[in-house]
């Protein structure tokens, strides 16, 4: 698809990326604490501020939690608010990520993804938002700098909808993303701004019985996420639910009025296919991986080999539909884990996809391959070693081992 | 629960309220309540003073003490604070 607008060429890393999407987002709060590989993001933004080169009020936080508590506070008087942390600190914001979803507040928030300690790690992997999978945000894994800076821009429309008002983590891999330079197509800030446009509100009826606005105004009293008992909690989580549900079709509208601007969408936002139509052995994975895998899938292809990949591009909310349509025809899938779910069985990504396909008609052989810890590296000859792995379960019809280590030292 | 209680599609997000909190009677959490002796009562309003929750209110046109069952979540502190033991904690 082409661009119908001029896009100016700059390199950046993905982090720079991410900083340079949110500067163009016309955002009110940025409020952040350091940590690597996220670093660059408020490092950059920082730079925007002191430079005047934006309005957005910054907030130096002294930790995770305040400065994801700064942001909730004020989106919900209506500013559009961003943030970015990795690991430890995303641990550390753990209750208020709850909270945030809880209040319904859109939020963007870019994390580099980062592995956890103990042992210390600083390199990537997706321990840090496989762990807050559940805490009610959506999440998306991008797959290079380009659509790191795209995926930002994204999340604000996404997040703001009326019918889905959840916020957003848009994960990107730490260092493999945040620190490698790109060739990052930029829009124009007014195209950027335009895009995102202002937030709109729902109406509420507050507690004088009133119609206001769905933020917290001093003209137009309202209470957020007060108590509720066990009479009306049940309640408020089921609209949550709602929300996620909402999700599964805003995201897909928005990559297509996106690519309609940029020229550059990704599969239907919810799901990147790359030859996985007539596949026989897939591939299922998250984030950067995918440009790795895809340099396989075009090897294996040209050697006749029915291999294809399936990026998940969102991973909450679980477009369960989509997982199972485009593995229709897979035999053997692999599922690719970037975390660890201690004592489960395998990982995050493989029990989700596993569970899409169990109500299908052909199940196919599906096998869990955890890989990358700690930054480990990933190579296509690995890669290339899953594929001959799904094409001998195909032929022998049989399981070896359900769970593998990839590049683990035995 | 009742059934007057609302549906998730019938309610505000985030648990907006949609009463004051003065219509959300929570007098029903408590399992003892406070009964006075009306002959050992001086009225001396330190009950009044002690409640936490303001479900003892002091009348004037009734030159006496009023308590607010419907806000009273029964937990005896004034019972404890009354100087002339003229409150007592009775099961409901």
């Amino acid at each position: 698809m082409k661009s119908v607008v001029k896009q100016e060429v700059l390199a950046l890393n993905g982090d720079e990326a991410v900083a340079y999407a949110a500067k163009q987002s016309d955002v009110d709060v940025v409020a952040a604490y350091p940590i690597t590989p996220q670093t660059i993001i408020v490092e950059r933004f920082s730079e925007y501020v002191a430079n005047g080169e934006v309005e957005t009020e910054f907030v130096c936080t002294e930790s995770e939690h305040s400065a994801l508590t700064a942001c909730l506070a004020a989106s919900v008087t209506g500013a559009r608010a961003f943030t970015a942390s990795a690991s430890a600190g995303l641990a550390l914001m753990h209750e208020m990520l709850f909270v945030t979803s809880g209040c319904r507040a859109p939020v963007v928030m870019a994390i580099a993804n980062r592995a956890l300690s103990a042992p210390l790690n600083i390199h990537g992997d997706h321990s840090d938002t496989m762990t807050e999978r559940d805490s009610g945000w959506i999440q998306i894994y991008v797959e290079n700098a380009q659509e790191a800076y795209d995926s930002v821009i994204q999340a604000f429309r996404i997040a703001e909808n009326t019918d889905v008002l959840l916020p957003v983590i848009v994960g990107l891999d730490g260092f493999t993303l945040s620190h490698t330079l790109e060739n990052v197509h930029v829009l124009a800030d007014d195209v950027v701004k335009k895009f995102v446009g202002t937030r709109k509100f729902v109406n509420v009826v507050n507690h004088e019985g009133k119609t206001v606005p769905f933020k917290l105004d001093p003209d137009n009293p309202t209470s957020m996420g007060p108590i509720a008992l066990p009479n009306y909690y049940f309640e408020f989580k089921r609209q949550q639910e709602e929300a996620m549900k909402n999700a599964l079709k805003i995201i897909p509208q928005v990559n297509r009025e996106y690519s309609e601007i940029s020229g550059r969408n990704y599969g239907d936002g919810l799901v990147d296919p790359y030859y996985v139509e007539d596949a026989e052995i897939a591939i299922v994975c998250l984030g950067s991986t995918a440009g790795t895998v895809k340099a396989v899938v075009d090897e294996m292809r040209a050697d006749g080999v029915k291999a294809g990949l399936l990026r998940i591009r969102t991973f909450r909310p679980l477009p369960v539909e989509k997982i199972v349509n485009t593995l229709k025809n897979a035999k053997a899938v692999a599922v690719m884990d970037r975390s660890m779910s201690f004592g489960g069985e395998g990982g995050p990504v493989f029990h989700e996809v596993r569970h899409a396909l169990y109500d299908t008609d052909k199940h196919p052989h599906i096998v869990n391959y955890i890989y990358g810890l700690g930054g480990r590296d990933t190579s296509p000859m690995q890669i290339r070693k899953i594929y001959e792995d799904l094409q001998k379960i195909l032929r022998t019809k049989h399981v070896e081992t359900r769970v593998q280590y990839l590049g683990l030292r035995e | 629960m009742t059934s007057k209680e609302k549906s998730w599609k019938e309610i505000s997000p985030a648990g907006v309220c949609w009463k004051a909190s003065t219509q959300f009677l929570t007098g029903d959490w408590k399992t003892y309540k406070p009964i006075r002796d009306l002959e050992k009562c001086t009225r001396c309003l330190l009950c009044v003073l002690f409640c936490p929750d303001g479900a003892i209110r002091w009348k004037p046109e009734k030159g006496d003490i009023e308590f607010d069952y419907n806000f009273c979540k029964g937990c005896g502190i004034c019972a404890n604070e009354c100087p002339a033991k003229a409150i007592e904690m009775k099961l409901e």
